[in-house]
């Protein structure tokens, strides 16, 4: 009992999904001979993967609170156009244009929420009509056009590097903010006489956490240096988890999804949590709409099309449940790398695209078979 | 009765991940007795139950079944209702916007030329009910129908399947008296007619009214088998404790002091028909260290009151409520907690528990102001109230972070009772503290009410259990039909004179 609070999340799906993730790995590695396992191709994997994960982020705790949101896609689609429309039309300077699309993000989400959580719309119906709405509303503001080219300095979000001798920098600033958050929390127990025996376990993984952020920033630097969609995700996996599972609106998303009646009796302010939730599904559409235009150096008509798909596969992949009350961020990244390495790995071996969405398809089906078996041979 | 055995489990042993749930369990039952099994909360009744049902199929558990001589191998329920054993869990599993009918052949549909032969099933669930004396339509809603009423569609069911033994775990807990009565004339019939049966119950007073033999577990072990003609109450609950418990309720002489809650004019509206009155213009005041009593019949209206004034009960209501003389208007259980009134739930599955949480989160949920700051949890804050709280009520768990549904049915309730003990109320509202809970606890949990009291809280305890009512309360208030009819001082009362308020009688 005394690691839980502060072990990473994962849940038993997930650990079999990284066991999935590693033999997707060395199947493709097999198959293409090594040219999946180079650096170039892993950071391209990460880089391509980052819009997902952002939104897959989002999606965990809308499901995890019992909700779904089919309009991901076109709001990031949509709030991308904006971002285009403000740097191509208007001229707009780049850091003006983040912070303003981040803020219709955030208005969508107000919307939604206000049907939601306090009208009582569910969110299947509420995000299904939103999913049209923006959709629509894309092919207003762009008038059905694509909209480049964006400056600089705008293309950097979704396209830039930080360079590799930053990287490691920063690979090792993070190493020590971590040694120094397990030493706090290990003296916070202390404090409080929670038994904190086992150093081994804590040394093993701080170990493994150090060994994992060397590998990664090893692999980064081989190439170009951290790209920098995935240091948003990193830095939104950070928080994301921190606030599902240390602030009181986590815990609160958690509970409601799981027992809604025993929540509001507890005192839970459901219309607020489930508003809290819809804000930032908003604020990160809009985030992944800012990664999708910079990337693409353009805003297209068809922008965003079929993301919810990605980002709720990711989601169940990564463990969350349909049903609420269960799923981590983490695990969603984990997800969200299964689906990004099976796309990279069949595109590098030059399969058809109409056969990698069916095998799309077909590894949802068995990733979540795979855990209801296990989870059927433990009772 | 004959002296064969319709089923020996022999050494039985279940592990769960950190608990030993059975210990080798040996447990035998005669053809055609009613054979009640008791134990403290988690010595592991509803286990072993589950195991000779099937619920956990053979190769999870070590051990034999017997049935009939021959040696079982159950992979599914479906095997155990194939070789007649059905079971009847506490948590009613009916399909409520289905029929009875529908219910009761559910996963049986007899078919006719490739489609669901209607008639029949409606035909055969009259007769089925006729045979059982249970006077309902099998075409109502199992929605229109009240605890007991499923419970007997439940009873229904499991017969329509044939069955020759019969398990009934914890099946009065939401019972009103009548139904009690009810359920053992046809538990007796039944036996009458050759049907074994396997009793779980806490309440004592029912295994002396109905069992044959009593099987007595502890710590998920057997201690002893024996004809209940030879036993005593004193010595299953010394069997199942251990040790001797003297006095079954611990009175303590409190002084009320000032009044803390006063409601006023109070009226409560039925949800769905909206000129119907489910509590009538009530007043009453709790004041500062006293029980309060809340006697009456099920349906009489207390939970209703009690989840109303605490802002849960989504209905129309009217009146005022004073918390310290002061008025204030509660709309949600937020505000409700934030005057400092708790309501523990007579559900505590639907309204009390997140069981998908471990204990500490569900402890943790109403109080996270407690032990947050800007909204950030103190994780190792939580922890310790945790623990103190499985240690203080004895709650049996490997660890505080065991989820609420691993754990048994009377352990779930003070899982319950902590997390409002943690928010220190000023107003605590008790709808029946005790149900599921085994003897020793419940003498624990009323230890608990009086120190909570001297410490100048207010409780109302809703009970239907008369003894409960006459043993804990310091002033006791009789509802009938949604009002008042009667107020007595505990001293002055005694079952027959609550029994009359409760029926309406003067
Ligand atoms: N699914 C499970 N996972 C882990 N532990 C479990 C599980 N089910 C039961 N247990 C544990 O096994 C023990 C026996 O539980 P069981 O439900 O059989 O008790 P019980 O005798 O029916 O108690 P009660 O009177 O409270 O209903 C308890 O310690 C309980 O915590
Ligand atoms: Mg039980």
């Amino acid at each position: 009992m005394t690691d839980k609070s502060k072990r990473i999340n994962i849940d038993a799906r997930s650990y079999t999904m990284i066991l999935a993730l590693v033999a997707i790995w060395v199947i493709f590695t097999a198959l293409t001979g090594g040219g999946f396992l180079t650096p170039r191709n892993l950071s391209n994997l990460i880089r391509q993967m980052s819009i997902t994960a952002i939104l897959a982020i989002g999606m965990v705790l809308v499901m995890v609170a019992g909700h779904i949101d089919l309009s991901v896609g076109s709001v990031a689609g949509f709030t991308g156009a904006l971002a285009a429309i403000m740097q191509v039309n208007y001229g707009w300077s780049t850091p003006m244009t983040i912070i303003v699309t981040l803020g219709v993000g955030l208005l969508i989400g107000l919307w939604q929420g206000f049907w939601i959580a306090y009208q009582g719309v569910p969110a299947f119906i509420t995000t299904l009509s939103s999913m049209l709405v923006f959709r629509g509303a894309i092919l207003l503001v762009t008038k059905g056009v694509t909209i480049s080219p964006l400056s600089d300095s705008f293309k950097l979000v979704g396209q830039g590097y930080i360079s590799p001798s930053i990287s490691i920098i920063l690979g090792i600033v993070g190493g020590i903010l971590y040694l120094i958050f397990e030493m706090r929390s290990r003296q916070a127990k202390m404090k409080y006489g929670i038994d904190v025996s086992g150093w081994n376990a804590g040394i093993m993984r701080i170990i493994g956490v150090l060994l994992l952020i060397s590998l990664f920033v090893g692999i980064m630097i081989s190439y170009e240096g951290i790209p920098i969609p995935v240091l948003i995700v990193l830095g939104l996996v950070i928080v994301m988890t921190f606030i599902a599972n240390n602030t009181t609106f986590g815990r609160y998303v958690y509970a409601i999804g799981g027992n809604r009646e025993a929540a509001a009796y507890s005192g839970v302010n459901i219309k607020k949590t489930n508003m809290t939730i819809f804000l930032i599904m908003g604020l990160l559409s809009a985030l992944a709409g800012i990664v999708l235009t910079s990337r693409l150096n353009a805003a297209t008509t068809s922008a965003g099309t079929g993301f919810e798909m990605d980002a709720i596969a990711s989601a169940i992949i990564g463990g969350t449940s349909t049903l609420g009350g269960v799923g981590t961020v983490p695990g969603a990244i984990i997800g969200a790398l299964v689906m990004a390495s099976i796309d990279n790995g069949m595109s590098l071996m030059n399969i058809d695209y109409s056969i990698l969405t069916i095998v799309k398809g077909l590894v949802l089906v068995l990733a979540v078979w795979m855990d209801v078996s296990t989870k059927k041979r433990t009772v | 009765m004959s002296d064969e055995y319709v089923i020996e489990m022999r050494s039985i042993i279940k592990d769960f991940p950190g608990v030993r749930a059975l210990n080798n369990v040996t447990f035998k039952v005669k053809k055609g007795e009613i054979h009640a099994l008791c134990g403290e909360n988690g010595a592991g009744k509803s286990t072993l139950m589950k195991i000779l049902s099937g619920v956990y199929p053979y190769g999870t558990y070590e051990g034999d079944i017997v049935v009939d001589g021959e040696v079982k191998r159950f992979n599914n329920t479906r095997d155990s209702e194939n070789a007649g054993i059905a079971i009847i869990y506490q948590e009613l599993t009916l399909v409520k916007y289905m029929t009875v009918g529908e219910n009761i052949y559910l996963g049986n549909e007899p078919i006719k030329n490739g489609i669901i032969d209607w008639n029949k099933v409606y035909a055969d669930a009259a007769k089925l009910l006729k045979e059982l004396h249970i006077n309902i339509n099998p075409r109502t809603k199992v929605m229109n129908l009240g605890v007991g009423m499923q419970q007997m569609v439940e009873i229904a069911k499991a017969l329509s399947k044939n069955a020759k033994i019969l398990i009934l775990d914890e099946p009065t807990s939401a019972l009103t008296e009548a139904e009690t009565e009810l359920l053992f004339k046809i538990l007796l019939d039944l036996k009458q007619r050759g049907v074994t049966c396997i009793y779980i119950s806490h309440k004592l007073d029912e295994i002396f009214h109905i069992a044959d033999t009593v099987t007595v577990l502890r710590d998920g072990s057997t201690v002893c088998t024996d004809c209940v003609a030879d036993m005593t109450e004193d010595k299953i609950i010394t069997a199942m404790v251990g040790r001797e418990l003297t006095e079954q309720f611990p009175r303590v002489e409190h002084t009320a002091k000032d009044v803390v809650m006063e409601i006023r004019n109070y009226t409560v509206y039925d949800p769905d028909i909206p000129d119907k009155k489910l509590i009538d213009n009530v007043s009453f005041e709790i004041r500062r260290g006293e029980i309060l009593g809340l006697a009456g019949l099920m349906g009489a209206g207390r939970t209703e009151l009690a989840s109303s004034i605490f802002g849960g009960f989504n209905a129309r209501r009217e009146g005022e409520v004073y918390i310290n003389g002061e008025k204030v208007d509660i709309k949600t259980p937020i505000d409700a907690i934030n005057n400092g009134i708790a309501y523990l739930s007579e559900d505590r599955k639907r309204y009390g528990l997140v069981l998908l949480m471990d204990i500490a989160e569900n402890i943790a949920l109403p109080n996270y102001g407690k032990i947050s700051r800007f909204s950030v949890i103190d994780n190792n804050k939580k922890i310790k109230y945790a623990n103190s709280y499985v240690k203080e009520l004895n709650i049996k768990t490997p660890s505080i972070t065991q989820k609420a549904a691993n754990l048994s049915g009377g352990n779930q309730q003070k899982v319950v009772i902590a997390k409002w003990l943690m928010s220190e109320p000023k107003v605590l509202i008790l709808d029946e503290p005790t149900r599921g809970i085994d003897v020793g606890a419940k003498h624990e949990i009323y230890n608990i009410m009086n120190k909570l009291v001297d410490q100048g809280v207010a409780i109302v305890m809703i009970s239907s259990e008369l003894p409960e009512i006459l043993g804990m309360s310091d002033r006791i208030l009789v509802m009938h039909e949604g009002k008042f009819t009667g107020e007595f001082n505990h001293k002055e009362a005694d079952q027959e004179i609550i029994m009359r308020a409760a029926t309406g009688g003067k």
